[in-house]
């Protein structure tokens, strides 16, 4: 009786097992890295919830390969050591095919030796500084040529600036924007006297002083311009100071690479009105995918007044691109897809083609967008064509002889052209 | 490509009209009551128009003088010119309250039904073609009744006046009535004169001009002797390089000591709202000892509390900050009763367990605020009389809402001293603070006194509140940027001192700014804490440590 019962018990426990494998074996694994507490929940939950509707989408459209897609989401906390710890339960425990995820630089630094040594494939959809390029990672957001340097130059032929305040805060990705834009500048034949540059720590609120000092260099009878990578809460007491110390942005116009749409909601946009923002993508711009995009959008989230923004669109695009891909090679393998991502072609949302280059960046347009009283960004300036992104800034003496390309025969995020060697360490 | 020509066309069509227009410009101003055929002809080409092509347009329009051009170029400019998709009827819209936009056709000025947001389409500006329309309106502003605007109008002039301006003001200059006006469009002469006039000529502008602190003049002068003394000199062009020399000395040793006042302002700006969120903290942290870790959660209370109040009566933004202070001091005094009845009485004497206690109280207080509000900042809005500054001469200004806020936090830091020296609430808490138990002898009811104390503390962090509301972001984390300097401040002026605290927060404060433009704001920061912590090895008790029997 005993023994019956038994064998019962074994077996509706392993047929149920069998099920859960072949349920298992029916799903192709999505892995969502984005921080939903802490400090970057602010922004990071809105991607997360990109990923889980572009899935949505395409389980509708019929999943991939004949599979669902099915997300496993995690919660990394906004703590950056987490962030390589989840990476690790992700790949090795959950088995995912793909990482969606990551905002700031340090997370994603936390997390490349464990996408490396497990060989997991992770898209990164945040403008960042660059200077990077591993064979485990897509990199979907703007590099620095993509968004700093047409913004320096639309100020420069545009606006006329030939007096620069390079302000930012004090963490890795405006430091060595900073760096870019300086050598960039003096290449460009910008005096020393005419570029300063200026830190703040984070969330910082007394912003009187510097204003005043950007006052004062602005008054020197030549066009002067901000480019400002200050980031998150610091922007509003700053653009505050701006308005109420009588600096309009016709006088002394800010651009900003860390102020979108996502940034711009809820707050009191007066002071900001006519101050610029780069970015490869607006709410704005119209064109059908977009409208879609953001239909979509307003649908999945149950809320009229959510807005689109640039690190969206770079997740749409990348999101794309992998399913494309594994289309492509049948097969969700990282080795395969890796190497039939490089050329993907796919329609961004603003009307043109994003292409995937062999160094894991995109090729975009460049915006540069006036903040209008609504929130909202109006286009005043676009490259003529797509940018191609460069890994490896070329006006940095440390990377200016470096390429990544991941194709072969070269195959190495960091290959020197004079030398003709791959350091093998691709950050 | 076919609109392109099209406008070009119209851009030359209304150029030969203007070309006519000179001739029978008086003609038109005396029949003022209709409107110019051309303008209407330029004005209605606004909605086809592409943003890079506006410029030449708008600059016809400014070119055509009927009263008419200032009132449309002013509404194109504060972005309320908007055209209805339906047959392109040019309108100046406003928005409701209801979310609909109340219109009016902007040339005959006649009111039109409200619409929907979708049935008009905004006529788009950018920066460049903002700031030309600045000095179009600015060349009409010149012969304004009003002198506020005619200084306004010389001073957007006053960069690169071209030389119709410089015509325009030559001939207003002997009929201003007005000093002010007087004297910049006679420093504008002065710089034209001093740029391109002869030595003698350059040299009297020179000694016109050394008591300006506009930037333009220092700019030119210094270009110009930078440019002289860089060639070959005669003896008279010797002398203009020294007058020249002599005048920048005094200009940069004048604008150096305004500089100086102006660090001095920021400084006591900081100090004030530092002095608004510890002073709430002096009294529960410093007159009854309670180390109280959710004393910055009060402050984002009291924050909040402003957008409530905003959100409640969305027609007196005006007056929101004068409802708002008694407002926030209520709710979060009550708040701090509660928590003072709810937890921290029991707790009496065991400093660590109230720590600990009211660590876990913030983070409780920051997730309900979270989950009631949202996690994203709220929008609190500045009232008009908050914004802008107080322009004393071109290179020194005061913000207003500095300005309010130093004044405030002082009328704050008074009234409570009154409170703890004058009142017989002030008296009881004096006691209990220093004596429980004899207090308590002389039929003193501590434990009512204490509850008041604490809800009086939480009341002041509240109004701090308010104030950070028109600062900062006004989001969950608000108060853990503003818990560790106030307990630095009540830390550093010594404990249970009010005088000390005011002392400390000042000096804070100014410190930070005049170490800001040396050293940076991070390195600033971080020598100000190295600073403090070497003081207070030095000196436990801080500046004004008490004295007496009392301390134990």
């Amino acid at each position: 009786m005993k023994l019956k019962k038994l064998i019962a018990a074994s077996s509706i426990i392993a047929s149920s097992l069998m099920a859960q494998v072949a349920v298992a074996a029916d799903t192709i694994k999505v892995g969502v890295l984005h921080s939903l507490s802490g400090t970057m929940a602010i922004s990071e939950t809105t991607l997360k919830d990109t990923v889980l509707m572009m899935i949505e989408e395409q389980n509708k459209a019929g999943g991939l390969l004949g599979k669902k897609l099915e997300a496993v989401v995690v919660d990394p906390a906004s703590n950056w050591p987490l962030f390589a710890e989840k990476t690790r339960e992700l790949l090795a425990k959950e088995k995912v095919d793909v990482i969606f995820g990551c905002w700031t630089s340090v997370s994603r630094k936390s997390v490349l030796p464990v996408i490396e040594e497990l060989n997991g494939l992770l898209f990164y959809p945040v403008q960042y500084e660059g200077e990077e390029s591993s064979k485990n990672v897509f990199y979907t957001g703007a590099a620095p040529n993509q968004q700093a340097i047409p913004a320096v130059d639309y100020l420069m032929n545009d606006i006329g600036a030939t007096r620069w305040v390079l302000a930012g805060t004090d963490y890795v990705y405006p430091r060595t924007t900073n760096k870019i834009l300086e050598a960039y500048l003096k290449a460009k034949g910008v005096k020393d006297e005419d570029i300063m540059i200026n830190y703040t720590p984070f969330g910082h609120s007394d912003w009187q002083g510097i204003v005043s000092d950007i006052k004062k260099f602005g008054s020197a009878g030549k066009k002067t311009a901000v480019v400002s990578t200050i980031n998150g809460d610091a922007n509003i007491p700053f653009y505050k100071e701006l308005g109420n110390q009588g600096i309009s942005a016709e006088d002394i116009p800010v651009v900003a690479f860390s102020v979108g749409e996502e940034e711009l909601s809820g707050f009191d946009t007066k002071p900001l009105v006519g101050h610029l923002a780069a970015w490869n993508y607006f709410q704005s711009v119209e064109s059908e995918e977009n409208d879609e995009f953001i239909a979509a959008w307003k649908t999945f989230i149950g809320d009229e007044k959510r807005v689109t923004n640039d690190p969206m669109e770079a997740t749409y695009i990348g999101f794309k691109m992998w399913a494309k891909a594994v289309e492509k090679v049948g097969t969700t393998d990282v080795d395969a897809v890796e190497q039939a991502m490089i050329g993907v072609a796919v329609p961004n949302l603003t009307g043109g083609v994003a292409v995937m280059n062999p160094n894991h960046h995109l090729s975009k347009p460049v915006l540069i967008g006036e903040i209008q009283e609504d929130g909202q960004f109006e286009v005043v300036w676009e490259t003529p064509d797509t940018v191609i992104g460069d890994a490896w800034s070329d006006y940095l003496p440390s990377s200016m002889n470096l390429v990544s390309d991941w194709t072969a025969p070269i195959k190495c995020g960091n290959y020197d052209v004079k030398t003709a060697k791959c350091s093998g360490q691709n950050f | 490509m076919r609109r392109f020509i099209s406008v070009l066309f119209c851009c030359l069509v209304s150029w030969y009209a203007i070309a006519d227009d000179d001739v029978n410009t008086k003609d038109s101003t005396a029949a003022s009551s209709s409107i110019d055929s051309e303008l209407i002809e330029l004005v209605n080409q606004l909605p086809n128009t592409k943003l890079n092509k506006m410029q030449p347009l708008v600059e016809n329009i400014a070119a055509i003088k009927s009263h008419k051009t200032r009132e449309v170029l002013q509404i194109l400019l504060a972005g309320d010119l908007y055209y209805l998709k339906s047959d392109k009827t040019l309108v100046n819209a406003q928005k409701q309250n209801d979310g609909n936009y109340q219109l009016t056709n902007i040339l005959t000025d006649e009111a039109l039904a409200p619409v929907k947001k979708r049935a008009i389409r905004k006529i788009r500006s950018n920066n460049r073609l903002r700031s030309a329309i600045r000095s179009f309106i600015a060349k009409i502003d010149l012969t304004d009744d009003d002198k506020s605007t005619r200084y306004g109008a010389v001073e957007q002039l006053l960069e690169k006046p071209s030389q119709e301006t410089l015509d325009t003001m030559r001939s207003l200059l002997p009929l201003e009535k007005d000093a002010d006006v007087a004297n910049l469009m006679q420093t504008v002469l002065l710089i034209e004169q001093l740029k391109h006039g002869k030595i003698d000529e350059q040299l009297s502008a020179v000694a016109g001009l050394k008591s300006s602190l506009e930037p333009v003049v220092l700019n030119t002068l210094s270009a110009l002797s930078e440019e002289l003394s860089a060639s070959e000199k005669t003896q008279e062009q010797e002398q203009l390089l020294t007058a020249m020399s002599k005048a920048i000395a005094t200009i940069e040793s004048k604008r150096s000591n305004y500089k100086f006042i102006e660090n001095v302002f920021f400084g006591l700006s900081l100090g004030s709202v530092l002095l608004l969120a510890a002073i709430g903290l002096a009294i529960t942290f410093g007159v009854m000892g309670v180390i109280n870790m959710a004393h910055g959660e009060m402050i984002m209370l009291g924050a909040y509390t402003t957008y409530v109040v905003q959100l409640v009566f969305p027609n007196l933004i005006e007056y929101s900050l004068l409802i708002a202070v008694p407002a926030a001091f209520v709710v979060t005094g009550l708040v701090g009763i509660l928590i003072e009845r709810g937890v921290i009485r029991f707790l009496k004497g065991r400093p660590l367990e109230t720590l600990l206690a009211t660590f876990g109280i913030s983070l409780i207080l920051q997730q309900l605020v979270r989950t009631v509000f949202s996690p994203l900042n709220r929008q609190v809005q500045s009232p008009e009389w908050m914004t802008g500054s107080w322009q004393i001469n071109p290179v020194f200004s005061l913000t207003f809402n500095r300005l309010y806020i130093i004044l405030f936090a002082i009328m704050v830091f008074f009234t409570l001293l009154m409170i703890l020296k004058k009142s017989s609430l002030g008296l009881h808490v004096r006691a209990v603070s220093q004596n429980r138990e004899m207090a308590k002898a002389l039929s003193i009811k501590s434990d009512w006194v204490d509850a008041i104390t604490f809800g009086l503390g939480s009341g002041i962090a509240g109004i701090a509140g308010v104030v950070l509301s028109q600062l900062t972001n006004v989001g969950p984390n608000l108060g853990q940027a503003y818990i560790i300097d106030s307990f630095l401040v009540v830390v550093f002026g010594g404990v249970g001192n009010l005088w000390g605290t005011l002392v400390a927060a000042m000096s804070l404060g100014s410190i930070n700014k005049f170490l800001e433009p040396i050293t940076g704001s991070v390195l600033a920061n971080i020598i100000v804490l190295v600073g403090l912590v070497l003081f207070i090895q030095k000196r436990p008790k801080g500046l004004f440590p008490q004295k007496g029997r009392a301390v134990d």
